[in-house]
């Protein structure tokens, strides 16, 4: 039987006295929380203990006594045994500890159920003082010591949430060794310069620590989330009048991504504002991360505004956008008089070239002079959309999107024409096929049956067939110029929603948090061999082995409403192959939508 | 990249090796052993027994003195030297730590040279000077990245009884990772084979249990992945392992 006691390393050096702790059950192991020191009054150690006991929720208990003699102080051998007979335990441990050595020997007193003492080492004698015996007793305790304030703070991970059940699912050694020291808090709160009954030794005996800033952001959160929560509560008002319930509203907002990424931050907001202080690590980690996320992105708009507004960079990139809007025109009227020639010596069918050409043409020259027309507004229209950069980065970028996506809505357009016309064609040209080889589509039963045709059907049928298949060339290749071209801006602003949704989700505090204070997110625990002594018992280093930077990222990255693509490779080729029309970003609703 | 021979007998195996040691090395079950203290594996090198005391047909001397020598002379599976050495703490925790041999600078000096004349080869057509500081920080940058998260330097593996086991892998930029298994995760620890390309080599590994189904094997832990000892280098830690572990 191997007994294990997780001893912290400021008592290393304390003077002799009582050690309160927790024995873990079903584990054969001891937490040592503090050390009580000489003098003191057995019955003011209960009511301490017990006091402590009720407002942890811990067991504490009185574990045993710690004696390390410094000069002029003998003899206390006899006192620290009459100690277990005062405070009535199953165990009792005696660790001695002298100055100049650096192993522990320990003793353990067991009290059978009489009550009576049992002590091994008068049994030893009378046995005739079997040393091979008496070592290995002494050998099978094992010190584990632990920094106690590392282990305070830290969280094991992965975490647990809510509370394990205690038959199927028995929580380790370890976890519940860190639970015990973070749930102590109250026993630290004793210092050495409290004029109190008691003395102690644990890791805040110096005077408690504290963090002014943290203080400080304490005592400013609660007006702030006042603040917070009443400005929402306005922004809410406002959201829900009935003018913005109206149908084409509604359907619009859905789809900005300026408005679904302002519906996003307020529901971020909702959670900040909150009255009641986070319940949990992982609720205090997701909070956190939502600030910091919230206020670099605030300050990474406020860059953006100081360099866009100044030196006229606005009026420069208004007047570069007509002429860039009339390049673009052009360069669509120049492709599609390619297309209506002779495209890469392709033989065009000339009607259907002519007709659609001059369609798109038109369409060209419609856009053009919305955009002249749109031309003296430009200018305060980036003016007041560059404020929007006041409120964080992401909304730039979503308002950027956007702004495109309008922008390039003829581009749109084109493509739904061309998809469709292409569907057509297709789904015409595949059922006509099925006609020529005399088959026929059940739709009841979803397969294909031979069916018997007339012979004016097959004749017309046929005739279709030939027409579909010799239009099928121009069509496919305006399909083509008309996706490749609609590609290219879904990229452009896949690129701009996967960098707002980068903003949105990666945990900045987390990961600030191990790399500045590695031991507060604990992968696990790991071990070194202290030199010891022949003789003595083990005595182990126990470290807190930090979490690996790619697990914090993965594991507190905030949930958004992502931006991630619908379909595979595959699925999407096909579906560009038989001309329906893709949308290939898909976003994930909130629970507001 | 390993594929255990057996599926999910790993117990089979385990079973078989702990009843007859001496039968180590003629898993195709050809002959028992008894006979042979040396026997061929497939890779064509030689291991012993080394509990086998009977004098053999060949090399008794040989073996006399290999027992005697207290650091043999270990190999990798790709016949490189490794060291092994054991140190017990005491009777609750023993240390085993499997050196690799350090990084050549033979090698390192040739690498070097190589991608320098190619560079210089590569300017002298080019006439651009970038394409040569390109290659002396891909140089620095390869090497910087090789010590610190390729080149390991020693495995060692400590079995604390009734805590747990740790594993932990030191690279040669002085990067320490380390893995804790807590006693209640544990299994066993056993010697399994697997099939890796063309061999067929020996691996020790820890086998984990879900504390709710203590009867059933959740997943498997290899170890000395990097230094991937031969088997009797992992023959003897096996058994000072199972010294320890059977006592808990």
């Amino acid at each position: 039987m191997v007994l294990k006691v997780f001893f912290p390393q400021c008592c290393n050096r304390a003077d002799s006295g009582l050690l309160v702790g927790r024995w873990i059950s079903g584990h054969d192991s001891a937490v040592v929380l503090a050390v009580i020191h000489y003098p003191f009054i057995p019955g003011q150690v209960k009511q301490y203990v017990q006091k402590m006991q009720a407002q942890s929720g811990v067991e504490l208990s009185v574990l045993g006594s710690w004696s390390l003699p410094k000069d002029g102080q003998e003899g206390m051998e006899s006192f620290l045994r009459d100690l277990s007979t005062i405070f009535p335990q199953e165990r009792w441990l005696q660790i001695n500890r002298e100055l100049g050595k650096t192993g522990f020997t320990c003793q353990v007193v067991h009290r059978d159920q009489n009550g009576k003492v049992v002590q091994r080492e008068a049994k030893k004698k009378v046995e005739g003082g079997d040393e091979e015996e008496e070592e290995e007793e002494e050998e099978k305790v094992i010190f584990v010591h632990y920094e106690q304030k590392k282990v305070m703070f830290s969280q094991l991970h992965p975490v647990e949430n809510g509370v394990p059940h205690p038959t199927t699912d028995p929580p380790s050694e370890l976890r519940q060794m860190f639970r015990t020291v973070a749930s102590s808090a109250p026993l630290f709160f004793l210092d050495r310069y409290d004029n109190g009954p008691l003395k102690s030794t644990h890791w805040q005996t110096e005077g408690r620590e504290a963090s002014i800033i943290v203080e400080l952001l304490k005592q400013a959160s609660v007006p702030l989330c006042l603040l917070i929560g009443w400005l929402l509560s306005v922004w809410s008002w406002i959201c829900n009048l009935r003018v913005f319930s109206l149908f084409p509203l509604r359907f619009l907002s859905s789809k900005l991504s300026t408005c679904v990424q302002l519906s996003y931050r307020s529901e971020h907001m909702r959670t900040l504002s909150s009255r009641t202080p986070a319940a949990g690590h992982a609720h205090f980690m997701r909070k956190a991360n939502m600030v910091v996320s919230f206020l670099v992105d605030v300050s990474l708009g406020m860059l953006l505004v100081w360099w866009l507004y100044r030196d006229e960079h606005i009026s420069m990139l208004a007047n570069a956008l007509l002429p860039a809007a009339e390049h673009v025109a052009k360069e669509l009227e120049e492709l599609l008089q390619w297309l209506m020639g002779a495209p890469a010596g392709l033989k065009m069918n000339r009607a259907l070239d002519q007709v659609l050409g001059r369609f798109f043409l038109y369409h060209i020259h419609l856009w053009i002079s919305y955009v002249h027309l749109m031309s003296p507004f430009v200018e305060g229209i980036l003016w007041y959309g560059g404020l929007s950069a006041c409120f964080g980065l992401t909304f730039a970028l979503s308002l950027l999107s956007d702004m495109v996506a309008l922008l390039t809505f003829h581009i749109y357009c084109f493509y739904v024409y061309g998809a469709r016309l292409y569907c057509l064609k297709i789904y015409g040209l595949s059922s006509l096929w099925r006609l020529f080889r005399g088959k026929k589509w059940n739709v009841l039963r979803q397969r294909v049956d031979s069916c018997s045709y007339d012979l004016d059907q097959l004749f017309i049928g046929t005739l279709l067939f030939t027409i579909l298949l010799f239009l099928l060339p121009t069509t496919a290749l305006y399909y083509l110029v008309f996706t490749l071209l609609r590609l290219v801006v879904v990229l452009f602003q896949g690129v701009l929603h996967l960098s707002v949704d980068f903003i949105n989700s990666f945990p900045l505090f987390a990961l600030g948090l191990r790399l500045t204070r590695h031991h507060r997110l604990a992968e696990g625990v790991k071990f070194r061999v202290l030199c010891e002594e022949p003789g003595t018992a083990l005595h182990l280093l126990m470290e807190i082995n930090p979490l690996k930077c790619s697990t914090v990222v993965q594991t507190y990255r905030t949930p958004t409403y992502s931006c991630y693509p619908r379909d595979s490779w595959a699925a999407l080729v096909k579906k560009l192959f038989v001309g329906e029309l893709v949308y290939p970003w898909r976003h994930k609703t909130t629970k507001t939508d | 990249m390993l594929y255990p021979i057996t599926g999910d007998t790993k117990r089979h195996t385990h079973r078989f090796l702990t009843t007859d040691l001496a039968a180590v090395g003629t898993v195709r079950g050809t002959s028992t052993g008894q006979n042979a203290a040396e026997t061929q594996s497939t890779t064509g090198h030689v291991y012993r027994d080394a509990p086998q005391r009977r004098p053999t047909r060949t090399a008794n001397v040989v073996e006399k003195v290999a027992f005697m020598m207290e650091d043999e002379a270990f190999t990798d599976i790709n016949g490189k030297t490794i060291s092994l050495d054991c140190q017990s703490h005491s009777s609750l925790c023993r240390e085993f730590t499997v050196s690799v041999p350090k990084v050549s600078i033979g090698k390192v000096l040739v690498y070097t040279c190589c991608v320098w004349l190619l560079a210089y080869a590569v300017f002298c057509f080019t006439e651009n000077t970038a394409v040569l500081s390109s290659a002396i920080i891909v140089t620095l940058v390869g090497m910087m990245l090789h010590i610190h998260f390729v080149k390991v330097d020693h495995e060692s593996l400590i079995v604390i009884r009734s805590l747990g086991i740790q594993m932990s892998s030191s690279y040669a930029s002085g990067r320490e990772t380390t893995t804790f298994i807590e006693m209640s995760k544990i299994k066993d620890i056993v010697i399994n084979e697997a099939i890796y390309m063309h061999q067929i080599i020996y691996y020790l590994c820890v086998l984990l249990k879900d504390p709710s189904e203590p009867e059933a094997v959740s997943s498997v832990v290899p170890l000395f992945q990097s230094s991937k000892p031969r088997l009797n280098c992992l023959v003897k830690v096996y058994k000072s392992c199972q010294e320890i572990l059977s006592k808990c």
